[in-house]
């Protein structure tokens, strides 16, 4: 089976994507190949506007029907947006993990750390 | 120790299935998703392979006898041809696994039995059999056929009408809890009107080398052990290891809400502790709940009092796909067991409001 890994954007170990958008936040989901493993996604628990998070800090928890997973941050930085549709619509994580199932956005402290993380080439060879 | 794997363990790969080690053997957890599969199973109809269960076979002048002696129900009411759940108890009766006994058509003019002990455990079992056998000098024979034997449960409001189609003879007319031997693809199956999902349907144990031929027989959506576990639970029934387990968390079948089970008026292992513990009365018994707040229940998480103070733990939980609620079920003191009662689950820290609600979460057959 082969995953979705977007080039456009750079990725934690541990499944996370992270993308730049034109105003300098970065935005956080999950891969295509996490939300295929947990299977239906059916619970996020995200943090709240302002709170400020660390590199690689655990800032939320996802749970499909048999497994539950803790999030972490590609940057650290402040929270400044969250996706509330995924508290009514948790599946969206399932049915579109780059896009609609998006997670938080991140103000980042040092846009420097998105280098620390592994582009889409090293993170298919980490997944593959 | 290697994984023991269902005979079907490369046709389930090919079709794209997940798998999960679950006691003992490599099974399949999810086909295509959990969801769907649950959904399929509650709305039509799903084959879900459960070859990790156990097929101990029993015959023999004697072989009643041990059947009596060591499950908790009363084996001398079945038939040929029918079956009752009983559980398998020690001395203090706790219970050690639960089991499905089926009386299989006379052997030799022998009473003959096979039940199904949970995955993992049936050489413990196997051995229990043997040693209680040779302990009141018995005359039987009891033969552990796990290997020898492929195991599907069709389940859902359509089954009957699916196996209907697959076996040669018409098994429509089979009364639940009840089994007859019927003919797939030129194979005799034994073919019971059982299952593990709250709906109706079919179990059929089938010769392992005959397996590929007789799964291929039923069209409809495959299904993991992902699905049997929201399905069971939406249905309240338990799973032996997680609602209970005799090394850490023993239960009498009366705590676990299956006195039904127990014939006092039968010898058996664990008869004397039982008849005292009804008797007696008992502190603590199984419910089940539906979280109020935002969350889910999981195995192993605190239930606390609305003071927060703990009285127990969560047994099994899950997101339920047909209700979509998160629901589980747990021990809890008597007092606390009243449907309508309210209690506090503890989920990574946070207390989540639950009601205890009347089982099983689900209308069921």
């Amino acid at each position: 089976m082969s995953f979705d890994i977007p080039d456009d954007r750079r990725y934690l170990e541990s499944h996370e994507w992270a993308l730049e958008t034109d105003d300098g936040t970065v935005r956080v989901g999950i891969s295509d190949f996490a939300q295929d493993e947990l299977g239906d996604v059916v619970f996020v628990e995200l943090p709240d506007d302002g709170d400020e998070l660390s590199q690689e800090a655990e800032f939320g928890v996802i749970e499909s029907i048999k497994a539950v997973s803790d999030l972490y941050a590609p940057v650290g930085g402040e929270v400044v947006a969250i996706n509330e549709e995924l508290f009514n619509a948790p599946e969206l994580v399932n049915d579109d993990p780059f896009g609609d199932g998006w997670m938080l956005e991140i103000d980042p402290a040092d846009a420097d750390e998105l280098e620390n993380l592994l582009s889409a080439d090293e993170y298919e060879a980490q997944v593959a | 120790m290697p994984l023991q794997t269902p005979p079907l363990r490369g046709i389930h790969d090919e079709r794209g299935a997940k798998f999960t080690e679950f006691g003992g053997w490599d099974m399949p957890v999810e086909f295509d998703s959990i969801q769907t599969e649950h959904e399929a199973v509650r709305e039509d109809v799903g084959i879900f392979d459960v070859s990790h269960m156990g097929q101990i076979h029993v015959t023999g002048p004697d072989a009643t006898t041990l059947m009596q002696r060591l499950t908790s129900n009363d084996v001398t009411r079945l038939a040929v041809g029918d079956s009752q759940y009983a559980t398998i108890t020690d001395e203090d009766g706790q219970i050690i696994d639960d089991t499905v006994v089926y009386r299989l058509p006379d052997e030799d003019g022998e009473a003959t039995y096979l039940f199904v002990p949970n995955a993992g455990t049936d050489e413990a079992t196997h051995e229990r059999w043997i040693s209680y056998r040779n302990e009141f000098d018995l005359e039987a024979t009891v033969d552990n056929q796990t290997d020898e034997y492929a195991m599907f449960a069709v389940q859902g409001p359509n089954a009957p009408a699916l196996v209907d189609d697959v076996t040669e003879e018409s098994v429509t007319d089979i009364d639940r809890f009840t089994a007859t031997m019927a003919t797939v693809d030129g194979v005799e199956c034994w073919t019971a009107r059982t299952g593990y999902t709250g709906e109706d349907g079919f179990e059929l144990i089938v010769p392992a080398t005959e397996a590929e031929d007789i799964w291929a027989q039923f069209d409809c959506q495959p299904c993991g052990l992902g699905s049997r576990d929201t399905l069971r639970i939406e249905a309240g029934l338990l799973l032996a290891g997680q609602d209970f387990d005799l090394e850490s968390n023993p239960r009498t079948p009366y705590e676990a809400g299956i006195g039904f089970t127990v014939a006092l008026d039968t010898e058996f292992v664990g008869r004397d502790a039982l008849e005292s513990a009804r008797e007696d009365g008992f502190d603590e018994e199984l419910v089940g709940f539906q979280l109020i707040d935002r969350g889910i229940p999981r195995h192993g998480y605190d239930i606390t009092n609305m003071d927060s103070r703990v009285i127990g733990t969560v047994t099994s939980g899950t997101m339920s796909p047909t209700l979509d609620q998160p629901i589980g079920l747990g021990y809890v003191p008597s007092e606390y067991a009243e449907p309508g009662t309210t209690l506090q689950v503890v989920v990574r820290g946070q207390s989540k409001k639950a009601r205890v609600e009347t089982m099983p979460f689900i209308d069921t057959v």
